[in-house]
């Protein structure tokens, strides 16, 4: 058995006010293998954006720990395992919001991650042109970002996310503030960036028939507090692996109604628990 | 000339945004100009005396005075360099105590009851303070037209910089960013809006506490003339100061506001 690249073990998170304290994850444990492509899906309000920056050390469990090995890693000197936090660049973080900054042009919003590294050598800023024209954006790369396409703007976060060559991609939502068609085009690009490259990534979702289509393996989450519900391996029988064709793949409607039986019986289990959202 | 007919919609257009703009700067012109002869004309038939009121003739023939014994250029000059000294450094001593209070949570929250007791306190009943403290001179106007302004500018400042999108700050982080990374990477450049309308309104704060300080404690400038001129009934001296110091505020208004113009522009 191969070692997984990232693995949680009995990771446990509360939030807390005054008014009380909000259990959000409870005993989560998972593994995920290098080059895999996860999807988490959820009753919304479960905690997944909580799992999320906790994979991504911007919080610390209450309890748990998450693991990284560097089995198979191309870095010898770094196969040991340690806490998110020294590894930190390396997890790549994806918002559900581009977050470009307007008073900066797009070829300096892609150079941030670099610049807070301190790592703009000659050799990265030829990558980051190498990417812009690799996505179609070069063209655009002193524009201010308002002045582009939403999908246009998420592939230029996608960038700033890639530049840092992290190993893991942890995705939030990202697709989720563009309007349908251009979701489905920009949520196809991106997957296809993901796949060729060869990142781990693990998305969350809201969109059942994107998970589906985008995933290898489903994770679902139970409602609050959040424990994995079922891991689903995801196989399509396809003419051809892209993200768009697979929603015509036989099998796709049954991984939905499967995922949508899974979903549905969180939604309808502790109906007390409705108003807590 | 092309007829109504032969214009295109989008001329049309063009040309009624310029006629209305004509017909503001014609009418804003009309306005002063009413205004000014209403004055000179109600002085000369005796409506009004001219030696309360002044008029238009008599403040240019003040200016004109003023500008020949060289007054008009040491008063004007002490005032102006009075405020923008004051206005700089409102501006240096609220950018770093907002950036401190942005800085320090905990900090924040102690002193903010403070904060909002000297905002809200009249300034001008610092100023005889000042006087006793300072003497009479350039630093006491100064320090005037600080304590008038600074408060005020550093709650707003922090306040801008508080109301940055948090998310925007998440994102810094997941690049591997610490906090000094998110202030002059997103929370400085993102405020850049809210510390040009703050200097708009420190100018013109500075100006007020300056011309207090002068009415209390100067020698010069045109506060001093405004004071001195009303405590030996030189009515003309008032008003033509007063005009002066419209036309200073303008200036500097003007001046921030070009600031503001350069910065969307290159936005």
């Amino acid at each position: 058995m191969e070692q997984p690249l990232l693995e949680l073990k009995d990771i446990c998170y509360s939030y807390h006010s005054l008014e009380g304290e909000t259990a959000a994850l409870s005993h989560i444990s998972f593994q995920i293998q290098k080059g895999e492509f996860t999807a988490i899906v959820g009753p919304s309000g479960c905690g997944k954006s909580t799992l999320l920056s906790i994979i991504a050390g911007l919080i610390a469990p209450e309890s748990g720990e998450i693991v990284f090995h560097a089995g198979g890693m191309p870095d010898a000197e770094q196969a040991q395992s340690c806490t998110p936090a020294p590894f930190f660049p390396r997890i790549g973080y994806m918002l559900q919001h581009d977050h470009l900054f307007e008073w900066r042009t797009i070829y300096q919003n892609v150079i941030l991650g670099l610049e807070i590294n301190h790592m703009l050598t000659p050799e990265r800023k030829e990558r980051v042109m190498q990417l812009l024209k690799d996505y179609d954006l070069y063209k655009f790369r002193d524009k201010k970002p308002g002045e582009l396409s939403g999908g246009m703007k998420q592939r230029a976060a996608l960038i700033r996310t890639l530049v840092l060559e992290p190993e893991i991609l942890l995705l939030d939502e990202p697709f989720s503030a563009l309007d349908y068609q251009t979701r489905l085009s920009v949520s196809s690009d991106i997957c296809s960036i993901i796949r060729s490259t060869g990142k781990t990534a693990l998305l969350i979702t809201h969109d059942l028939s994107e998970a589906i289509s985008l995933a290898g393996r489903i994770l679902v989450l139970s409602r609050r507090p959040a424990t994995v519900k079922c891991d689903i391996p995801v196989r399509l029988t396809l003419p051809e692996n892209s993200p768009l064709a697979s929603r015509n793949a036989p099998e796709f409607k049954d991984y939905f109604n499967l995922l949508w039986k899974e979903i549905s019986d969180e939604n309808h289990r502790q109906p007390e628990f409705s108003g807590t959202i | 000339m092309k007829t109504t007919d032969s214009l295109s919609f989008q001329e049309q257009y063009e040309r009624a945004c310029l006629r209305r703009r004509r017909m503001i700067i014609f009418a804003r012109t009309l306005l002063l100009v009413f205004f000014l002869l209403l004055w000179e004309g109600s002085t000369r038939l005796g409506y009004v005396d001219s030696f309360f009121f002044s008029s238009p003739s008599q403040v240019i023939l003040c200016f004109a005075g003023m500008v020949k014994d060289l007054s008009f250029f040491t008063n004007t000059g002490i005032t102006l360099l009075e405020t923008i000294a004051s206005f700089l450094l409102v501006l240096v001593i609220s950018m770093v105590s907002a950036t401190f209070l942005w800085c320090s949570r905990k900090c924040s929250e102690i002193l903010e009851p403070y904060l909002v007791v000297l905002n809200s306190l009249p300034k001008s009943a610092l100023a005889p303070l000042f006087i006793v403290w300072l003497g009479t001179g350039i630093n006491t106007i100064i320090v005037a037209g600080i304590s008038v302004a600074v408060f005020g500018s550093v709650i707003n400042l922090y306040t801008g910089f508080r109301q940055v999108d948090e998310e925007k700050i998440k994102l810094i982080y997941t690049l591997g960013g610490n906090k000094r990374d998110a202030f002059f990477k997103v929370v400085l450049p993102g405020s850049v809006p809210t510390i040009l309308s703050n200097m708009k309104v420190n100018i013109g704060l500075a100006l007020v506490g300056v011309i207090i300080g002068e009415f209390l404690a100067a020698r010069r400038g045109l506060g001093y003339l405004i004071i001195y001129g009303s405590q030996v009934f030189k009515l003309n001296m008032v008003i033509t100061s007063i005009i002066i110091l419209c036309v200073i505020a303008m200036g500097l208004y003007e001046g921030i506001q070009m600031l503001e113009r350069c910065y969307q522009k290159k936005l």
